[in-house]
């Protein structure tokens, strides 16, 4: 046993590893993106045991675990929350082929929205899926859960998600970590059947599953996970999910008297639920996310006990919680606080000093001027910064892919010519699809694929993207003559404008790749190349 | 012990080795440890800030309570000032003067600083300038960690150590600057004490 400082996300990586994962596979964003990142820095991948790659989106990295699954190999998938919207094809017919090596997806929210477009709670696509849920309470509990989570998608034959957010992703604390185990060998499913997924197998296996909604229930009362702290005043019974249990006992350093049913696995384990709703007179529900929890407890008809959270307005009802929030929750006092001084203004982000973006949008912008604004659709990634001062170039940003997708539907409403601009990784992540059906319309749209070589927004990981886009748009129809590079820089500006001005004449579906390297890769290799002539 | 501290700064300004120095500090002196921070959209030069926590009992909340930090560390003046809001009555407001002007609104800096003067409990300092005549701008943050010294309750004999490993590998050199730069921070807090 060994004693080391792990951020939540390196912990659910650690334990992973210890327990013997074969593969992890991955599309970045925050706050689940250190996850496979300390994977690929560990030894056993370096070594060439664990498998550790990202891929072009989330649903290819969940159907190659599904892959390394079929071969009875365990297997973690990671993503943002929002990356379930992609992945959820997949995610949601895997309960059905079950496993055969132990299957982990995690998916890490972002209450508060901290970077991100939406703060939906992945404990729905549990629920969605019929599958069991962990939702660790601290970062001990995250390590120490994922040999558990492997274990039980292997004895329930199903995948298991794990559901974090943001501070247990990004906050470090002390973590015991315990004994390596083996990998599993590889071994094809018993039945060669299991993983085809025709109407007649899959209602039977899909009988199964319901079938098994006990066992997952057991699970979820006997692990351990779950915990019923008995407490004298029964006045108030207290029901916490995830970290919501820390702010709860921030308040109560010496100690509660309430009783307090700590939420950390589900199916909800009902036994312990029913010895809460039966012994307490009223029942306070704090979730770290939607009230789901709460809204189950209720009822549709909420003609029970007096139950409080964030539906009736004790918790905010979005956004992150915190010990205050809890604190007036329960009518104990919080501090006077110290007001932020006036003179204290906004710092928003903004493209690095240098950034190529900064030079494509120049160039845009002055094109723009010729047709009036609003005809910009943007996607997601450093260049959505460009929504804001001082640049002011886009007018969209919805989910990864939407900016071609929703240029081709506004050039087919009339808003012609249309411009969709969209970065590397997020034009292999779900650009190259929507550029096939405009390549197809014929649409009059002009698309820019900002081509900073690496996945900019969320800390300059591969991206998959890299040196293959001029031949997928020609691969996808994009005429050769309107696939056109420039080089987003001061000297090149007048160039740069005649080359989009151009291909925002032509009538049909023109392509501008500007390519220059993103500042902070750049600066970082060139010091890496250096210290390595140093050596 | 208990010690909750917020650290300030903007992005790309390393508050996070700041972190990692008293955070290596205070597990080396057996005490337990949270620290969180922020990622992602706020790295593109928007304001950062950390949550760190020490204690010699166990800690709940990643997050420090609003009105509960007993430290602020600012290393710029406007962002220790951002999260005044966080510091309890009686607590203490560590920050560098020099600013941080990367937005074209950034405010008047004497009004920053007649802000940070108006509070009871504040060691300001021009961590830049010491840094500058201890031979690199680079130990400024260092000098920062310095002027908060004498306020975590640390031995600092905990932080020459957790130097030791967090620059171990850029040789004994640095290191020997790196505490320098400490000693010239604890020296400068002490005239406000
Ligand atoms: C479905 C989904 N997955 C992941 C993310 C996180 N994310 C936002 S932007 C981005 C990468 C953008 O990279 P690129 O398109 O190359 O643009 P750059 O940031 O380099 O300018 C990622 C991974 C997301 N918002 N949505
Ligand atoms: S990280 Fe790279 S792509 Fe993103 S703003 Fe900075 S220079 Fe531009």
């Amino acid at each position: 046993m060994q004693k080391i400082v792990l951020l939540g996300d390196e912990a659910i990586a650690q334990g992973a590893i210890d327990a013997g994962v074969s593969a992890v596979y991955a599309y970045p964003g925050t706050p689940s993106t250190e996850i496979t990142e300390y994977v690929m820095r560990s030894k056993e991948h370096k070594n060439g045991d664990v498998v550790a790659t990202w891929t072009s989106n989330e649903k290819t990295a969940f159907e190659a675990s599904i892959g390394v699954s079929y071969a009875g190999k365990r297997t973690m998938v990671c993503m943002k929350h929002v990356g379930m919207n992609v992945a959820a094809d997949a995610f949601m017919n895997s309960p059905i082929t079950g496993v055969n090596g132990g299957l982990v997806v995690v998916s890490a929210d972002d209450p508060s929205m901290h970077s991100s477009q939406n703060e939906q709670d992945s404990r729905y696509y549990g629920k969605f899926a019929q599958i069991p849920v962990l939702e660790p309470v601290n970062q001990q509990q995250a390590y120490d859960m994922m040999a558990y989570a492997f274990d039980m998608s292997e004895r329930l034959n199903v995948p298991v998600l794990m559901r974090i957010t943001t501070r247990l992703a990004h906050s470090r604390a002390d973590v015991h970590t315990g004994a390596k185990r083996a990998q599993n060998e590889m071994k094809l499913p018993k039945d060669p059947r299991q993983f085809v997924l025709l109407p007649g197998i899959a209602r039977k296996q899909y009988k199964m599953l319901l079938d098994d909604m006990p066992k997952q229930l057991k699970e979820s009362e006997q692990a351990g996970f779950n915990r019923y702290l008995d407490g004298e005043d029964k006045s108030l019974g207290i029901l916490t999910t995830g970290i919501a249990y820390n702010y709860l006992m921030e308040n109560f350093p010496d100690g509660i008297k309430h009783p307090v049913l700590s939420i950390a696995q589900y199916p909800l384990p009902l036994d312990m639920l029913r010895k809460l709703y039966d012994e307490c007179d009223s029942i306070l529900v704090a979730e770290e996310g939607y009230p789901i929890v709460e809204e189950q407890l209720r009822g549709a008809l909420d003609n029970g006990k007096k139950i409080m959270g964030r539906l009736d307005g004790t918790l905010p009802r979005d956004g992150e919680l915190n010990p205050n929030l809890l604190a007036l929750a329960l009518h104990l006092s919080v501090p006077e606080v110290n007001d932020v001084p006036k003179v204290v203004t906004q710092r928003p982000p903004a493209l690095c000093a240098g950034c190529p973006h900064t030079d494509s949008y120049t160039a845009l912008n002055m094109v723009m001027e010729e047709y009036g604004s609003g005809r910009v659709f943007s996607d997601i990634g450093c260049y959505t910064l460009a929504a804001l001062e001082p640049l002011q170039s886009i007018n969209s940003c919805v989910d990864m892919g939407a900016s071609i997708t929703m240029a081709r539907g506004a050039a087919d409403a009339g808003i012609v010519p249309a411009v969709a601009v969209i970065g590397d990784s997020t034009f292999t992540h779900s650009g190259m699809t929507g550029l096939l059906d405009a390549v197809n319309a014929k649409a009059p749209i002009t698309v820019l694929i900002l081509d900073n070589g690496t996945t900019g927004m969320t800390g300059g990981q591969h991206s998959q993207a890299t040196g293959k886009i001029e031949q997928i748009c020609k691969g996808l129809g994009v005429e050769e003559e309107h696939i056109k590079i420039i080089n987003p820089i001061k000297k090149y500006h007048m160039e740069n404008v005649k080359v989009i001005q151009d291909e925002l004449h032509y009538n049909g579906v023109s392509v501008v790749i500007p390519r220059r390297e993103c500042v902070i890769t750049l600066t970082a290799r060139l010091r890496a190349n250096k210290a390595k002539k140093q050596k | 012990m208990r010690k909750d501290i917020i650290l300030g700064g903007v992005g790309g300004q390393g508050i996070l080795t700041i972190a990692a120095t008293i955070g290596t500090a205070a597990v080396d002196s057996g005490l337990f440890l949270k620290q969180s921070e922020v990622h992602g959209m706020s790295q593109r030069g928007g304001d950062v800030m950390s949550n760190l926590r020490l204690s010699s009992n166990e800690i709940f909340s990643d997050l420090i309570p609003e009105g509960k930090a007993d430290l602020i560390i600012g290393v710029e003046p406007m962002e220790a000032l951002r999260h005044l809001n966080m510091l309890k009555k009686d607590g203490w407001l560590i920050t560098n003067k020099k600013p941080f002007i990367n937005i074209p609104k950034y405010p008047d800096v004497d009004s920053l600083l007649l802000a940070v003067e108006d509070l009871n409990h504040h060691v300001s300092l021009d961590a830049d300038r010491i840094a500058k005549e201890l031979g690199t701008l680079k130990v400024a943050n260092m000098v920062m960690l310095g002027a908060a010294i004498p306020f975590v309750g640390l031995d600092f004999s905990a932080y020459e150590n957790a130097l030791n490993i967090i620059f171990g590998k850029k040789g004994q050199e640095i290191i020997a600057l790196n505490i320098e730069a400490l000693k010239a921070g604890i020296k400068e807090a002490e005239k406000f004490l």
